[in-house]
């Protein structure tokens, strides 16, 4: 596509609205999970594994805390199955017999205060025998010491695509083979409230009942979970107001709310289950590590991409999570935004001894094309040509096939790049170009460079993810407002604010009559997750399709079609008035989950990043200066929130970039798990940023917007090593670029790569 | 909300002599400044003292005050106080730039001088710059009255100090700076803000007539204590402006890093040197 269509501006949905939760959030009123203490309330806390794999031989409490009816619960107090329920049934919700990774949650306490649970769990007897543990990806794959299945993975895809064997076997005058190896590690999600939940027992009709509020992204997903556990579904989650989740908070949050279930179940009392920031550092999910491992043949005059095999192998930690999810996005981004028209790409999750990797942010995408723009400099550098140049000449173009064999339409990525491309000629303000303090100052010798990205990422759900899930919501009108149900959470990137919006312009009435209703399981419909960059375009588009329905539903009632508020007016009942509605896609998308060939996703969004920074030549330090990023976002619903998660998403990239780097210890738990060691970025640190919406709308999408949640995660990270390499010549093909790493780069000298 | 708490009494004082009181009767009470890293410890559960001590209503042990050329700084000074002080800003700019990268804003308004001091951390990012300055530590008891301890004598060991049980920290003294005097201080951090340092260097070299006459080369976090790099400094005396960069090849004899969570003791030792090699770089005569 070449040219941006013209929209027509409408009243509530592209206006930059306050956030509907921003009030309660800046003054303090909010009340998270911690802020609350219902009425006899104990305090719950976790007994971990300190080895990485044993079998446990005994589990007991200190002898004084057992005095002091300090109350322990293990596997056996498990009414139901000790399971955490997701894609594979192979995590238990306590590791009653064996333990497969450091931090594993073996037991629990509950006493009537928190030092006291924390203190009687940090004591409490575990004995172990020690088992041989794997915690390299490459040694555990089909190792004889089991983990997963037969061979240790979790997952593993292969998407053929054209003849790249035939290509590679006889290669073709004038092109050469081209072959790198980048890697990246882990990266933390750091949402800044700690994973927390609240058991509380109740009655509901007469019957004993459990609300479990807290901290969390899918309700459902715990509805789920815990009804296993229990056996029953005689409960409701409810969502507490949420700090951050970034997939965080997708998965590991059934484990805690079952935990609190489950104390609560053997106390008969509410129980509250708080982690420290150490604890949630070591225990919770990471982004999973990978290597990828690319060789292209290529055209030598200009980088023309004619035949790809890559290769990524995923570390997946102890339990499978939802590693397959990333494994297949990984191996569907692999190649990033270019066509190539002969394409072997294949992924592997294998199982290791080492905490569960889990949901973040790109749920694989990030590490794909870190490798994938890794390797289009690397083809540049090879060829003597210019990366964007390179780019330009194999980047997507309408009528384009993909791997999977699906042929894309309203391509944004020329589009992105020359926006991004465009702005990035400004100078930098004054302010930016000051030296840091305790800084160099004139003895600093420092290096500027510019780096460049592109990014595709598919939204919502692979292939025909959706039509299976059947995602729903419902409106009602109660009195002259309007309530949405939806089980989507806002987790600080505007469910609260971007749904009325999309409703209210439905309803032609004022967005202020329009309100989410809680998010508990026992009012909203299952709207599916809060993940995959589908909340807006996906369930967006339900509770639009719901807000017409509601609309038909008020024009049946009054025996004419007209104003919202005219067949309000004309209403006799007061009686609320609700409908649901559901996902459906048309049919036309076609996916074969075997073959992994077909339409992937709905939708793709684009995205350019270009990042200016500074390197101290003596220390390796790194100022990143500006980021500009053209992002192709179908539709702004809000175009403040809009650009809010497009910077955040983006600052988070950069200390994947630069600084976030998870240091282990001999069981491979996390050693630098405190704030203060596990760097990510700070507003000093945070760049000028320029942030260019191109809007593309989506015909399947409300109002033609697009999933956004993830893209800006994508690839910044790769733009800073390429302009690392144009300031100093340096390569670096591991993540993250910590000045340890630079300086040795710099030392290494110009091309010299870091395998 | 998680709050960090402790149940343990605070003793209260008004006056110095009232504090110097308590604390000879109460060895086992806490001092109290700022609390900014006392508050950590506490939150991780490594000090639980049956008491504490807070000093923060001593008013006495507050404000700056330039007599001649010697700087008094009251050990209840804030990084933000030093920052801002105008007497700070001309006597001792290196001092200033150091507070200026203490933690964050809100960090610089309440952790002190003084409590950078004797928290004693190796990577107290205004140790190194005391040491370079030729600090002399102000200290009080009850039973013996005031004694001064150069900078260079007060850090023994790990944590270890110059400082009796009975005693506090009342000011801190920086000689007027010589003619010829240059000083320079360089945070190598993790990020901009909340960045505990991986090296940090202050330093200062007297030159006349472009021949070095004394020279101070201070680092922390780059050893068990903040450290004065003797062998550097000695090769710095004597050389000439133009031609100091080599001297920074004798760092590595001077300091023992360590790989910890942070960095790794080869990335230290390089940049160490390299930092002070570059700032030597740029004194001419
Ligand atoms: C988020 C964060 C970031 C930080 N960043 C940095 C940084 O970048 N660089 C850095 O150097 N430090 C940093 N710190 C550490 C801390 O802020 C500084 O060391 C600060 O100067 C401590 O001062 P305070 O008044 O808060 O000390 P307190 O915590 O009150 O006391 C520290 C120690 O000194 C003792 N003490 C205090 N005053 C006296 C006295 N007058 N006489 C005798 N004993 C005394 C106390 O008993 C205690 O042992 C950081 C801390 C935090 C929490």
């Amino acid at each position: 596509m070449s040219q941006i269509p013209t929209l027509t501006p409408l009243s509530v949905v592209g206006q930059g609205l306050v956030r509907a939760d921003g009030h309660a959030k800046v003054t303090g009123a909010a009340l998270y999970v911690d802020d609350v203490r219902p009425e006899g309330c104990l305090h719950g806390a976790t007994v971990r594994s300190t080895v990485a794999h044993a079998r446990v031989t005994r589990i007991a409490l200190h002898p004084e805390d057992a005095a002091a009816g300090v109350v322990l619960v293990t596997a056996d107090d498990i009414p139901g199955e000790n399971v955490v329920a997701l894609m594979t049934d192979d995590q238990p919700a306590l590791a009653s017999t064996y333990v497969k990774h450091v931090a594993e949650a073996v037991a629990l306490v509950a006493a009537p205060n928190r030092e006291q649970a924390l203190h009687a769990a940090a004591r409490a007897i575990v004995e172990y025998e020690t088992l041989p543990a794997l915690f390299d990806a490459e040694t555990a794959r089909g190792n004889a010491i089991r983990i997963f299945g037969e061979d240790n993975l979790y997952a593993h895809i292969t998407i053929t695509h054209g003849d790249p064997a035939s290509l590679f076997a006889a290669p073709p005058p004038g092109t050469r083979v081209i072959e790198g190896v980048y890697r990246c590690g882990h990266q933390e999600q750091l949402y800044i409230e700690p994973q927390g939940m609240i058991a509380t027992p109740g009655m509901v009709d007469g019957r004993p009942s459990l609300t479990l509020f807290g901290s969390m992204q899918c309700p459902f997903y715990i509805h789920k979970a815990l009804k296993r556990v229990l056996g029953h579904t005689d409960f409701n989650v409810v969502q507490a107001v949420t700090g951050g989740g970034f997939g965080g908070k997708e998965e590991y949050p059934s484990l805690v709310a079952i935990h609190a279930a489950l104390l609560s179940l053997k106390t008969g009392r509410p129980v509250k289950l708080i982690y420290r920031r150490d604890e949630d550092l070591r225990a919770t999910t990471k982004r999973h590590p990978m290597r990828g491992r690319y060789r292209s043949l290529v055209d030598e005059k200009t980088g023309r991409l004619l035949a790809c095999d890559a290769e990524l192998l995923f570390d997946g930690g102890a339990y499978n999570t939802l590693s397959p999810v990333v494994n297949s996005r990984g191996v569907i981004h692999a190649i990033g935004p270019y066509r190539c028209d002969n394409v072997r790409s294949e992924a592997l999750m294998v199982a290791t001894h080492t905490p569960p990797n889990g949901a973040f942010r790109g749920f694989g995408a990030p590490q794909a094309m870190w490798a994938a723009e890794r390797h289009m400099d690397r083809i540049a550098r090879t060829l003597g040509l210019d990366p964007i140049a390179v780019r330009r000449e194999n980047l997507y173009r309408d009528g384009d096939v993909t791997p999977t064999g699906q042929t894309l339409k309203d391509v944004g990525v020329g589009i992105v790049l020359e926006a991004a491309l465009e702005r990035a000629e400004k100078p930098l303000p004054a302010s930016q170009s000051q030296t840091r303090p305790g800084g160099g100052g004139a003895a600093a010798r420092v290096a500027q460079g510019r780096g460049l990205a592109l990014a595709w990422h598919g939204c919502g759900f692979t292939g025909n993810g959706e039509a299976a899930l059947k995602g729903k919501a419902a409106v009602a009108l109660e009195g002259r407002d309007v309530v949405v149900y939806v089980a989507s959470t806002d987790i600080g990137q505007g469910v609260e604010t971007i749904f009325p919006q999309i409703v209210a312009e439905t309803l032609g009435i004022a967005v202020e009559r329009v309100r989410n209703a809680p998010h508990d399981t026992a009012l909203v419909p299952d709207s599916g997750p809060t993940v995959a960059s589908r909340t807006t375009m996906v369930v967006g588009g339900v509770a639009e399709k719901a807000a017409r329905q509601l609309r038909a539903a008020l024009a049946a009632e009054v025996g004419f079609e007209g104003d919202f508020d005219a067949m309000l007016a004309a209403r006799k009942s007061v009686a609320s008035l609700r409908v649901q509605a559901e996902y459906t896609d048309d049919g036309s998308l076609v996916w074969d989950p075997k073959t992994y060939q077909g339409d992937a996703y709905p939708a793709f969004g684009w995205c350019c990043v270009i990042v200016d920074l500074e390197v101290d030549l003596d220390t390796g330090e790194v100022t990143h200066r500006r980021l500009v990023q053209a992002t192709d976002v179908g539709r702004a619903i809000n175009p403040v929130l809009c650009s809010g998660q497009l910077e955040g998403g983006a600052l988070q990239a950069l200390g994947y970039a630069t600084s976030e780097e998870l240091v282990l210890d001999a069981q491979h738990g996390m050693r630098n798990n405190r704030l203060t060691n596990y760097i990510v970025p700070t507003t000093l640190d945070a760049p000028e940023m320029e942030t260019i919406l191109v809007e593309i709308p989506f015909a399947g999408g409300p109002f033609g917007a697009k999933g956004i949640g993830e893209i800006p995660h994508d690839v910044p990270h790769a733009a800073v090593a390429q302009a690392l390499e144009q300031a100093t010549g340096a390569v670096l093909e591991r993540l993250p670029m910590t000045p340890e790493r630079i300086v040795a780069a710099l030392a290494a000298g110009p091309t010299e790569t870091q395998a | 909300m998680t709050l960090i708490v402790s149940e343990s009494p605070v003793l209260d004082p008004r006056t110095l002599a009232e504090a110097l009181q308590l604390r000879a009767a109460h060895p086992e009470a806490m001092p109290l400044a700022g609390g900014t890293d006392v508050m950590v410890y506490l939150e991780a559960g490594v000090i639980d003292p049956p008491r504490w001590l807070n000093l923060w209503r001593l008013n006495a042990l507050r404000g700056l005050s330039r007599s001649g050329d010697t700087l008094r700084i009251g050990a209840l000074a804030t990084h933000t106080d030093i920052g801002r002080n105008a007497d700070a800003q001309t006597l001792a700019p290196a001092l200033v730039e150091a507070c200026r990268t203490v933690g964050a804003a809100q960090i610089q308004n309440r952790g002190t001088l003084g409590g950078n001091i004797v928290n004693a951390s190796p990577a107290g990012d205004t140790l190194p710059v005391l040491l370079a300055l030729d600090a002399v530590f102000e200290l009080h008891s009850a039973a013996r009255g005031e004694r001064r301890v150069p900078a260079a004598a007060f850090w023994q060991a790990y944590r270890k100090m110059d400082l009796a049980s009975d005693e506090l920290l009342v000011a801190v003294h920086l000689p007027a700076p010589g003619a010829g005097d240059h000083t320079h201080y360089r945070k190598v951090g993790t990020r901009l803000a909340q960045a505990i340092s991986k090296v940090v260097l202050g330093a200062r070299v007297r030159l006349d007539a472009g021949v070095v006459t004394e020279a101070r080369v201070a680092y922390g976090s780059v050893a068990a204590t903040p450290v004065r790099c003797p062998k550097t400094e000695a090769a710095l005396v004597g050389r000439r402006a133009g031609d100091l960069a080599a001297a920074a090849d004798l760092v590595a004899q001077d300091i023992r890093p360590i790989d910890d969570v942070r960095s790794t003791a080869e990335y230290r030792r390089d940049v160490a040197a390299r930092v002070l090699r570059g700032w030597l770089g740029t004194l001419t005569a």
